[in-house]
């Protein structure tokens, strides 16, 4: 399904006012502090509110201001990985993960389901431990299984690995790619690395000022952006 | 010695505190949201019984639900019996002490609940309700306890709120606070003594039992 987003939202600084389209796969999105790449994922999750414009999901209208139409957030289902992870400190990796599925599911299989999800992300073991005690590789890797938990019907992406180092960022990249593939959803990635959009992403959007500037191909949008080494073998 | 309006306190308290734990952590909750219109109106006025006169207070009390009042007179036709010099009336003065502590304590609990976590629990699936209760109510709830504790200290404590609105009935109204009053008074010198020391102490150990709470709490923030 291709997500529809042309919305406009008054900011202190600028205004944000968008006209994209996203079919199933990553799109990343590149832009300086302040490009408005928060606030679209913000308008796509319902965290922001659109002055005007319109946000659909197929044949689902999300926001339609026009109609004055909004869906709420919980019933959006928008894997959202937060930049701060935003993992719940009082719940352990179980109670994290388990948290999105539905509470019409016996309480053994969701956490049956939330352990498997764990364990397919490499961090069974962290499934009585509470995030206080994580290293950053594996709480990203406990709120991406938290983020997919709710089988999502996009996903959304805010510097999902500006937390990790050149190590722990590689096979993370690989895993997302792999796991976007499997559900093949509309996935919106920011980023301020190139490395890491060169690796994810087929198609680029750069903004600023609340503008897009560029959408393409990433070969064609990154030809003459040079290289960062964030993720080059050393 | 008589230890009946030590008993009789310790039942109000315990009263006023759900009353005033139910309604002050709700409108600790709204006075913490940034959307709430006023919320600084709001707060003052809530925690104008902290700063105003016992007396003012219970005047003001006193007119609001007393026997010529229509509240009083609703109350009475609903319960059956009269909201002012009454034991009822003891515990809603306590609950008017609490509530501002418990409403201040809630209001700072809340707003130190990453606002962050309750939009991720929105966007993963969880209404308003859910959210506030599964991820803003554990979140905060060491500073909700320790306002729970402070409000029940000061309802335990509590003399001319109480004066204005139960009287000092013996048996009936008569609270710690007033009992000992009496036996000054009256020259009863090892009574008052010992009644004071009771008090005194457990508003220490409240006062030492949120100061370790607090402790804690940081302590785990910080790890």
């Amino acid at each position: 399904m291709t997500l529809v987003v042309a919305a406009e939202v008054a900011r202190r600084d600028f205004v944000f006012k968008v006209d994209l389209t996203f079919d199933p796969g990553i799109t990343c999105v590149l832009g300086p502090s302040g490009a408005g790449k928060s606030t679209l994922l913000g308008v796509v999750s319902g965290l922001v509110a659109p002055t005007r414009g319109r946000v659909a999901l197929g044949d689902e209208v999300w926001v339609d201001t026009a109609t004055r139409r909004t869906l709420p957030i919980e019933a959006r289902h928008c894997a959202y990985l937060f930049q701060h992870l935003a993992l719940f400190p009082h719940l352990d990796g179980l109670g994290n993960v388990s948290y999105p599925l539905p509470r019409a599911m016996p309480r053994a299989e969701r956490r049956e389901r939330a352990h498997a999800l764990l364990t397919k992300l490499g961090v069974g073991h962290l499934a009585r431990r509470r995030p206080g005690s994580y290293s950053g590789g594996e709480a990203q890797r406990v709120a991406l299984a938290r983020a997919l938990a709710m089988t999502p019907r996009v996903i959304l992406l805010d510097e999902p690995f500006s937390a990790l180092d050149r190590e722990r960022k590689r096979p993370l990249i690989a895993l997302v790619r792999e796991l976007v593939t499997e559900l093949a959803v509309p996935t919106i990635a920011v980023t301020h690395s190139l490395g890491e959009t060169r690796a994810l992403a087929s198609r680029v959007v750069r903004m600023a000022q609340g503008k897009v500037l560029e959408d393409g191909a990433t070969e064609v949008i990154l030809a003459d952006a040079g290289h960062d080494d964030d993720l080059a073998p050393r | 010695m008589d230890w009946g309006p030590l008993y009789l306190s310790l039942e109000a308290a315990l009263m006023a505190t759900v009353l005033a734990g139910l309604a002050g952590i709700a409108i600790g909750a709204l006075l913490a949201n940034p959307r709430t219109p006023g919320r600084h109106f709001f707060d003052a006025i809530v925690a104008a019984p902290m700063v105003m006169p016992p007396t003012v207070l219970g005047y003001y009390v006193l007119v609001a639900v007393g026997r010529k009042s229509a509240l009083g007179g609703l109350y009475r036709d609903v319960v059956g019996s009269d909201l002012t010099f009454t034991f009822h009336g003891v515990v809603l003065a306590a609950a008017i002490g609490a509530l501002p502590m418990v409403a201040k304590a809630a209001r700072t609990a809340f707003e130190g609940v990453d606002r962050k976590l309750l939009a991720a629990a929105r966007t993963l699936g969880a209404g308003r309700v859910r959210a506030f209760f599964t991820i803003a109510v554990p979140l905060a709830a060491p500073g909700l306890v320790g306002g729970l504790m402070l409000g029940f200290a000061r309802g335990l404590g509590d003399f001319g709120v109480t004066l204005m609105v139960a009287g000092d009935i013996p048996g009936e109204t008569q609270s710690a606070p007033l009992a000992i009053y009496d036996h000054v008074q009256a020259g009863r010198e090892h009574s008052a003594l010992l009644m004071s020391l009771v008090l005194t102490l457990s508003a220490v150990a409240i006062l030492f039992a949120v100061n370790v709470l607090t402790a804690r709490h940081t302590r785990s923030d910080e790890r």
